[in-house]
């Protein structure tokens, strides 16, 4: 097996506060802003990026998670069957500025797919991105906004992150084809 | 014409042979059943381990000619029997119109005589259009050569008019073939009435609609003294009605069909049409009551109950689809499957269910591999295994209750009167 | 924290719950209450099923189940197509074999049939490749109904584990009761079924369900209650006494129900009908959960025509 680690627990959490002071700055405040996290470590990321803001600025940020499973393009191409989550946006996102958050950007087809979405839920102000990992390879001109780190990948090879609340550690790491990586995002 | 068939396990009940012989057929009869034959002959077959049984006498056919040349002729149906080593078939009168006439016996005997493949006996009806209304001129019938008569897909439900029947039957010496079913009770049902007809969403035939009939049957047939077969016995009750009636020395006799000790109503859960029999498929105690009563020759006969219906009858809704299975292809290797196998029968006692006791039944001189015998002879590999497929069936017709189950024991050779009909 | 489902689905068809395992029916629970969220939203709609096409081919006259299927495949992006053949012609025209090869010859990608006959979707999903939904067969099955019941119960209680449910009504000629008990006893649910006698089929017993004839004892434990349709004009109820005679001794009324659990859940299949099975203060009163159902329908539909679209062979 090949593993390559590319990003400590001590890197994520210094692209995070990073992320968030970008964010905070690029919207001259936190006026109308609100964090979706697509399922499941983006929204990890957006919990996190939400209160590292809340706690520098004493807000209390609107969080959302969002499932595109049911927006995906690639439903019957996909070998693995889809694992199914629960969309939970409890608040208006009418002319909010909102920052979408997940973990790797690659294609860019699930930002597609939750750009979709979101969209479904009604009209925001903007729409944002911030990821963690961007790994290139983009099949769709969509690019984010806030990126934790770029890493060059080959597309034979899997990019693995795993969050302490999920995966009971933080850490990036770069699986050579073969092994049993994340689902290809 | 010389047929020879060398070192086969012969296993003849009649004769009470079951040893490794070889027998001799000159022009179409047999000639010698004995040790080491060496003769010139026309044929000569090797049998090295194989059974060589008298050709199956099956009771219970349902050729569908006159009437429904679609489902079968008789040409196609004694195909089937070649192949399944049926040598002698009893034709069922419910065909289109009914054999309930001299004109239409002559009609089906010429036919017969024309295009038959095998022996077919024909049985006449005992009602007019086996509606239960009128007796048929049953001395007439007799006259025609019909060997039993039977109104079968229907029981004579008037008391009355099936006394006459039997009484009639008795001065003509003639077999009355019973189908034991009150309607009344089984009404528009489909399968065994129980947690199957709850489960499948379909109406019920209760079990008391089929031995309420038979004790009926019974007790008008020791009144009479007429001979009486129960046709197609299916469930435990049944099988004890029968035993107690022959312990008192009733002249009856009984058959069943391979389907109601080879399969059981859970065999029917994912509505499969070809299972859909009449009596229905019962429960699995009523299947081990049915190989009791034939290994404690209670029942006498095994009997295909061949009944073929096409594709349109059968690839429909469950509760429109027809009744009824073929069985002529199949009912040798299901019962080396789920009786010879289990150890219900051993093979001597399967011939003699399967061969000799429904030519004696009929009174017909078939059965047995004795010398002076007309030479109808099934060559089996008693332990090679098949499935039976939906495709190539001899049968004009596909509705196999056994298509794709694994069976044991394959025909080999078919030998009717002398002549090889069948050759694997 | 989300719960992830591993559950995996292999179903071509959804013929029944008696074919389901408990894992199966609870990725379909799950995944409708995913969809119940989307309901809720102001676009009630997603792409997962776009560029598919559903018949809904209904041999009966059902305008509910066939309009909650209809719905639920437009939520899902779905184009629709609906076929109502008059059944008492069927035996004259088309096989129902013919006709979903047809369907299947069109490209359809998913059939949703309703069918008087007993076993018919069992037929047509051996028949063709693309999938089947039962909507009801004959007396058989109703998945779908019974899989909103127990969704609701659910969403109502947060379990199905030890929950006593009774169903009341003429349990013999009913797919719904059926459906309930395969599914509610996966769950360890104590389902109990009361019935005049000769509306109990035989051996229901063996299908772990208690039986009563008497609906006061129906009512004493159950924390809910599936009262059925009652159709007195069909052939085989003619034996029976008369509707006020069934109303008297079986009808679901407030008094009734002041002797049960506080807060027994009140469920009925629909369409009602007002003071034959249940009385109107019932239908209409807190308890009952009626119209939620109706809602909770679309999600599960949506549920069971997203998986079948995703089975893998």
């Amino acid at each position: 097996m090949s593993l390559k680690q590319v990003f400590t627990k001590e890197e994520i959490e210094r692209a995070i506060t990073r992320i968030s002071h970008e964010i905070i700055e690029n919207n001259k405040g936190v006026k109308g802003l609100v964090i979706i996290g697509i399922r499941t470590r983006g929204y990890v990321i957006a919990e996190r990026i939400a209160k590292m803001i809340n706690n520098l600025y004493g807000t209390k940020l609107d969080v959302g998670a969002l499932d595109i499973t049911f927006y995906r393009d690639d439903l019957s191409a996909i070998s693995k069957q889809p694992v199914i989550h629960n969309t939970e946006i409890g608040f208006d996102i009418e002319n909010k500025n909102i920052v979408l958050v997940d973990d790797v950007l690659y294609t860019g087809r699930t930002i597609r797919c939750g750009l979709d979405a979101l969209i479904d839920f009604g009209r925001p102000k903007t729409i944002q991105l911030a990821v963690l990992i961007d790994r290139g390879h983009r099949e769709l001109p969509i690019r984010a906004d806030y990126v934790g780190k770029n890493i060059p990948t080959s597309q034979k090879e899997l990019v693995q992150v795993k969050l302490q609340e999920t995966d009971s550690e933080d850490s990036v790491t770069i699986v050579a084809e073969g092994e049993n990586g994340p689902e290809r995002t | 014409m010389k047929l020879l068939i060398k070192n086969g396990h012969v296993i003849d009940p009649g004769n009470k042979i079951d040893e490794i012989m070889d027998i001799l057929a000159e022009d179409g009869k047999i000639s010698k059943v004995t040790r080491g034959i060496d003769v010139k002959a026309d044929t000569v077959i090797d049998a090295a381990d194989k059974i060589v049984m008298p050709g199956i006498v099956d009771m219970h056919v349902h050729l569908r000619e006159p009437g429904r040349e679609d489902k079968e002729t008789v040409f196609s149906g004694t195909k089937a029997a070649a192949k399944g080593g049926v040598t002698s078939v009893l034709a069922m009168p419910n065909t289109l119109p009914s054999i309930d006439s001299a004109g239409v016996i002559k009609m089906l005997s010429d036919i017969i005589k024309k295009t038959a493949n095998v022996g077919v006996f024909i049985c006449g009806a005992i009602t007019m259009e086996r509606t239960g209304k009128k007796l048929t001129d049953i001395a007439a019938l007799k006259k025609q050569g019909v060997i039993a008569i039977s109104d079968d897909g229907n029981s004579i439900d008037s008391d009355e008019l099936m006394w006459q029947a039997l009484k009639e039957a008795k001065k003509e010496k003639l077999l009355v073939i019973c189908h034991s079913e009150d309607k009344s009770l089984s009404g528009k049902g489909v399968v065994n009435l129980g947690i199957t007809s709850t489960r499948l969403g379909l109406r019920g035939i209760p079990k008391e609609s089929e031995y309420k009939r038979v004790a009926r049957d019974i007790m008008l047939a020791e009144k009479s003294g007429a001979n009486v077969h129960i046709a197609h016995v299916s469930c435990g009750e049944s099988v004890e009605i029968i035993r107690k009636a022959k312990k008192k020395g009733v002249k009856v006799t009984a058959e069943t069909a391979p389907h109601y000790f080879g399969l059981n109503e859970e065999d029917l859960l994912d509505y499969n049409t070809n299972m859909k029999v009449n009596p229905p498929l019962r429960t699995k105690d009523d299947v081990l009551a049915v190989r009791e009563g034939l290994k404690d020759s209670t029942i006498d006969v095994i009997a295909s109950d061949h009944a073929p219906h096409t594709e349109n009858e059968k690839e429909i809704e469950f509760e429109h689809a027809e009744f009824g299975s073929t069985g002529l292809e199949t009912e040798l290797a299901v019962s080396v499957t789920e009786l010879v196998s289990r150890g219900v029968l051993t093979w001597s006692e399967l011939v003699k269910k399967i061969s000799l006791n429904p030519a004696n039944v009929l009174r017909i001189d078939k059965g047995t591999l004795g010398p002076g015998k007309d030479a109808d002879i099934a060559i089996i590999s008693a332990d090679k295994e098949w499935v039976v497929n939906k495709v190539g069936f001899a049968s004009k017709s596909k509705n196999s209750a056994f298509i794709g189950r694994k069976l044991k024991g394959a025909v080999e050779y078919t030998i009717y009167k002398g002549k090889v009909i069948y050759k694997a | 924290m989300t719960k992830k489902k591993t559950a995996k689905w292999f179903h071509k068809d959804l013929l029944g719950l008696e074919y389901l395992s408990k894992e199966d029916i609870e990725l379909l629970l799950d995944t409708a209450e995913s969809f119940r969220e989307i309901l809720n939203r102001k676009i009630k709609k997603v792409p997962a099923l776009r560029g598919k096409t559903v018949v809904n081919l209904f041999y009966e006259p059902s305008t509910r189940t066939r309009v909650s299927f209809e719905v639920a495949a437009k939520r899902l992006s779905a184009d629709v197509i609906n076929i109502a053949v008059e059944s008492s012609s069927v035996r004259k025209g088309e096989t129902l074999n013919d006709t979903g090869k047809n369907i299947e010859a069109l490209k359809a990608d998913i059939i949703v049939v309703r069918h008087n006959c007993s076993g018919a979707a069992n037929m047509l999903g051996r028949n063709v490749n693309i999938s089947v939904i039962n909507a009801g067969d004959g007396w058989h099955e109703h998945p779908t109904q019974a899989l909103l019941d127990m969704f609701t119960l659910r969403k109502k209680t947060g379990r199905l584990e030890g929950l006593n449910v009774s169903i009341v009504g003429d349990i013999a000629h009913s797919r719904v009761a059926r459906s309930n008990i395969w599914g509610l006893t996966k769950f360890g649910a104590k389902v109990t079924v009361c019935a005049p006698d000769i509306l109990i089929p035989p051996g229901i017993e063996k299908m772990n369900v208690k039986i009563t004839g008497n609906i006061d004892e129906a009512l004493g434990e159950a924390d809910a209650i599936n009262v059925l349709r009652m159709q007195f004009e069909r052939d085989d109820m003619k034996a029976f006494p008369s509707q006020l005679e069934y109303f008297k001794k079986f009808g679901i009324t407030e008094e009734r129900l002041k002797k049960a659990k506080k807060g027994i859940i009140v469920m009925h299949p629909g369409p009602i009908n007002r003071g034959v099975e249940i009385s109107s203060e019932v239908a209409d009163g807190a308890n009952s959960v009626i119209l939620e159902q109706v809602t909770n329908g679309i999600a599960v539909r949506m549920a069971v025509l997203f998986w079948v679209s995703q089975a893998k062979p």
